[in-house]
C-alpha cells in the first residue's frame, strides 16, 4: 500500500483511494464472518445429525451391553412406522389443528398490536412476550391448574351444559391442543406483528379510495403485504408443535400421546436406540416435506 | 457488490450447508461404524482404592430423601455426625431425578471404564439389577458391613438381582399400592375395583415404573411378580390394555400424581407408600390401600460405581446408616420403610406414632404381602417394557 501511495505522489496525482471491496482484499471476508456460525453448525447440527442417521440404520438386534453395529437396516424404518403411524398422524392432527386456532386468535392480535394499538403498542407487545420469561414447564403446568377438574373453568362449562356432569378438559385432545396453542402462539405473533408494523397504512386509504370493500382491501394489500411475517410464523409455530411432547405428557393421556414421547421413550425408557433415531429422521423429513410444498405453494424468497 | 465472487444469498447457504452435510454423511458413517457394548467387569475397570490416604466421598441421592435441620435446610444432622465421626468429608449431591435420566448422565462413563466422580449412588432396584448386569458396580466388602449384615429386613436379603447381598444396599424402601382420595370416592379395596368401578372411570391414573404396576396387576390375576412367565405377562397386560381403552385409566405418571389426587381431579391410583403418608399428614381422606392380592416391595439401592477411588470410605457410610438411631432420624424425616431392624425401638423415643405406622415399619402380615419383582436380563426387559410401553402410550 504505502509502495502504491508513494508511487502516485510520485506521478503527482492525488491517491487514489483503496478500492473498498476489492477482490483481492475482501474475497474471503464474506466467509472468514461465517467461520464462528458454521463451526456452530457443524458441530451441533451437521455431526449429531450424521450420528443419528447412523444409529437409524443400527443392527435392531444390538443391545446396550453388546454393542450396536452399523449394518445398513434400513428396515428400521418401516418397522418404526409401523408401530407408531397412530402418534404420527396424531402429531401433525394436533399441530395443524393448534396452527389453525393459533392464526384465528395471533393474527387479529398482531393487526391490533401492530395498526390500532397507539400508545399501548409496547406494553402489549410485553404482555405478548412476558409469558416466556417463566419455562415452558412451569407454563404448561399452570395450565393444568387452569384446567383442573375442581377449577373454575370447567365448572362454568358444566353449568352451562357445555361439558357434561361428569365431563373435563384435562385429559382429553382439547387440552392438549389447547396448551400446545397457547406454548406456540407469541411465535406466531411476533413475526407477523413485524410484518403489519411495516404495513403503510396510506396503501388501506388507496385501496378504499379506489372502491376497494374493507373485505377485499384485506385479501388484496393486507394480507399480501403480511405474507413473509405470516410464513415465518407458521412456520416457527408448526414444526416445534409436532415435535412437541410436554403438553401431551402434562395435559392429555396415553391416548393422546405424539411422536415426541415415543421418541423419548424410545432413547430414555426402552432403550431401542435405533427406532428412536429412525423415528427421529421419519419426523424431520416428514415435517420438512410438509414445509416444502408449504413453501413452494405459498411462493416466497422471504424465508428461504 | 463489484466483486468478483458471487453475492452470497440465504439460499445458496443453504444449499451448500446440506450439500456438505449431506458429504460428511457418507464420511461420518464410513468412519464410525456402530458402537461399542458397553459391558465391563468388575476386575477390568478396577481402580485403586485412596481412602487410606483421601478423607472423601462424593454421595449422589435423590432430592428430599435426607434429614435435614428444622431450622436451617443446609444442615442434615445424620450426615454432619457421620463426618464429625470419621473425619470424612462428603460432598452431597442431589442428582438423581429419575433412573433414566440419571443413567442416561453416567452411561458415557461407566461403559468406557472411566469415573463418574461420584462414590456412591441411589438407584431404584431395577435400574440396579441393569448396572449390576453391565459389570458397573463395585463388590462391597462384607466384613465392613457388620451393622447390615445384623440389620438388614430380611425380606431384603437375597434379591433376585444380588443374591449374596453385597453389590446393592437399600437406603430406602417403599411400597406400590393403591391409593383413594375419600372425599372424592368410597374405599377401594382391590386392582379390580380401580380398573372397573363404573364411578371411577377417567379419574384414575397408574404408574409408568413398569414393574410397580405391573407386579399389581399380576398378583391381582394370581400370579407371583417375582415369578412369571411371558404368558402371564401378557395377560395382566391386556387387563390393563381394557382399562386404557375403556377411559378408566386416566394417565400414567410418576410422583406427579400426588398433587392430582390431593386436589381431587383423580379419585383414586397405584402410587407409593412415601407419598401417600406425607399426603395423608395434609388431609387425613387421603389414605394408602395394601390389596389383599399383594402389594410391591421396592428399594433404593446404595451402589459404588466402577472407577470410583473411595470404596473403603462408601462402605463406611453405608455401614454407619445401619446403626439403628441413625436410620430412625433418617425414617423420621423421609417416611419411607426403614430397612433397618431395630430402627423402629429407636424412632419409639423420636416419634411414637410414626414407630407405629405400618407403611414405614411394615408389620409381618403385611410384609408376607409384599413381593419384589423378577430381574430381568437385557432382551426380557426391553421386550417387557416395549410390550408395557404401546399400552401406555408410548
Amino acid at each position: 500500500m504505502s509502495a502504491l501511495a508513494h508511487v502516485s505522489t510520485a506521478s503527482g496525482q492525488p491517491a487514489s483511494p483503496p478500492p473498498a471491496a476489492g477482490p483481492g482484499r475482501h474475497r474471503f471476508l464474506p466467509y472468514l464472518l461465517l467461520l464462528p456460525g458454521a463451526a456452530w453448525l457443524f458441530l451441533f447440527f451437521a455431526v449429531p445429525l450424521v450420528q443419528l442417521a447412523a444409529a437409524s440404520l443400527y443392527d435392531p438386534n444390538g443391545s446396550l451391553s453388546t454393542g450396536y453395529a452399523l449394518t445398513w437396516a434400513f428396515g428400521n424404518y418401516p418397522t418404526a412406522l409401523q408401530a407408531y403411524w397412530p402418534q404420527f398422524g396424531r402429531s401433525f392432527l394436533y399441530a395443524g389443528i393448534a396452527l389453525v386456532l393459533g392464526l384465528l386468535m395471533g393474527y387479529p392480535l398482531a393487526y391490533a398490536i401492530a395498526q390500532k394499538a397507539g400508545r399501548w403498542k409496547n406494553l402489549l407487545l410485553v404482555c405478548v412476550v412476558a409469558p416466556m420469561f417463566t419455562s415452558f414447564l412451569v407454563r404448561t403446568l399452570a395450565w393444568k391448574t387452569i384446567l383442573s377438574d375442581n377449577g373454575w373453568l370447567v365448572g362454568l362449562l358444566r353449568d352451562v351444559h357445555l361439558l357434561g356432569p361428569d365431563g373435563r378438559l384435562l385429559a382429553t385432545p382439547v387440552a392438549v391442543v389447547l396448551g400446545l396453542t397457547y406454548n406456540f402462539l407469541p411465535f406466531l405473533v411476533l413475526p407477523l406483528y413485524a410484518s403489519l408494523e411495516r404495513l403503510d397504512y396510506r396503501l388501506l386509504e388507496a385501496s378504499s379510495d379506489l372502491y376497494a370493500s374493507p373485505l377485499k382491501t384485506f385479501r388484496r394489500v393486507t394480507l399480501p403485504l403480511s405474507m413473509p411475517g405470516l410464513i415465518a410464523g407458521t412456520l416457527l409455530f408448526f414444526i416445534p408443535a409436532t415435535g412437541d411432547y410436554i403438553n401431551a405428557e402434562l395435559l392429555g393421556t396415553p391416548n393422546q400421546y405424539m411422536i415426541g414421547n415415543v421418541i423419548d421413550s424410545a432413547f430414555l425408557v426402552r432403550l431401542d436406540y435405533p427406532q428412536g433415531a429412525a423415528l427421529s429422521f421419519l419426523l424431520m423429513s416428514a415435517i420438512l416435506a410438509v414445509v416444502f410444498v408449504y413453501l413452494r405453494r405459498a411462493g416466497t424468497e422471504e424465508v428461504l | 457488490m463489484r466483486s468478483a465472487l458471487r453475492p452470497l444469498t440465504r439460499r445458496g447457504l443453504l444449499t451448500g450447508t446440506l450439500g456438505s452435510a449431506a458429504l460428511l454423511a457418507a464420511g461420518g458413517t464410513l468412519a464410525g461404524c456402530g458402537t461399542k457394548g458397553a459391558q465391563q467387569t468388575e476386575a477390568g475397570c478396577a481402580s485403586e482404592d485412596l481412602s487410606g490416604t483421601e478423607k472423601k466421598l462424593a454421595f449422589s441421592n435423590w432430592p428430599q430423601y435426607m434429614d435435614v435441620d428444622e431450622d436451617n435446610n443446609s444442615k442434615r444432622p445424620s450426615l454432619d455426625r457421620f463426618v464429625s465421626k470419621t473425619g470424612i468429608q462428603v460432598t452431597y449431591t442431589e442428582d438423581v431425578n429419575d433412573n433414566n435420566e440419571f443413567f442416561g448422565k453416567v452411561q458415557n462413563q461407566l461403559a468406557a471404564c472411566q469415573s463418574t466422580g461420584r462414590d456412591v449412588m441411589v438407584l431404584t432396584d431395577w435400574m440396579a439389577a441393569r448396572m449390576i448386569r453391565l459389570g458397573w458396580i463395585q463388590k462391597l466388602d462384607k466384613s465392613k458391613l457388620p451393622n447390615v449384615e445384623a440389620n438388614l429386613l430380611p425380606s431384603l436379603r437375597n434379591r433376585p438381582f444380588d443374591v449374596d447381598n453385597h453389590l446393592a444396599v437399600p437406603w430406602q424402601s417403599g411400597l406400590a399400592g393403591l391409593a383413594y382420595n375419600g372425599r372424592v370416592t368410597g374405599e377401594i379395596r382391590t386392582v379390580d375395583e380401580l380398573l372397573t368401578r363404573p364411578d371411577l372411570k377417567g379419574k384414575v391414573t397408574a404408574l409408568t415404573e413398569m414393574r410397580d404396576t405391573m407386579g399389581l396387576l399380576l398378583m391381582s390375576n394370581g400370579h407371583n411378580p417375582g415369578d412369571f412367565t411371558a404368558n402371564q405377562f401378557d395377560d395382566a397386560l391386556n387387563k390393563l390394555k381394557k382399562a386404557v381403552s375403556s377411559g378408566q385409566i386416566r394417565r400414567f405418571t410418576g410422583n406427579d400424581y400426588a398433587p392430582d389426587l390431593a386436589k381431587g381431579d383423580i379419585a383414586a391410583c397405584i402410587g407409593w407408600s412415601g407419598d401417600i403418608i406425607q399426603l395423608g399428614f395434609d388431609d387425613e381422606q387421603i389414605k394408602f390401600v395394601v390389596p389383599d392380592s399383594g402389594v410391591m416391595l421396592w428399594s433404593d439401592n446404595m451402589l459404588v460405581p466402577n472407577k470410583a477411588t473411595h470404596k473403603a470410605n462408601a462402605e463406611e457410610l453405608i455401614n454407619y446408616y445401619y446403626e439403628p438411631a441413625v436410620a430412625a432420624t433418617l425414617a423420621a424425616y423421609v417416611n419411607y420403610i426403614c430397612p433397618v431392624q431395630g430402627a423402629q425401638a429407636e424412632m419409639e423415643k423420636i416419634d411414637p406414632e410414626l414407630a407405629a405406622n405400618p407403611l414405614i415399619f411394615p408389620d409381618e402380615a403385611m410384609l408376607s404381602k409384599a413381593r419384589v419383582f423378577m430381574a430381568l436380563d437385557e432382551q426380557q426387559e426391553r421386550e417387557y417394557e416395549t410390550k408395557f410401553q404401546q399400552v401406555i402410550g408410548a
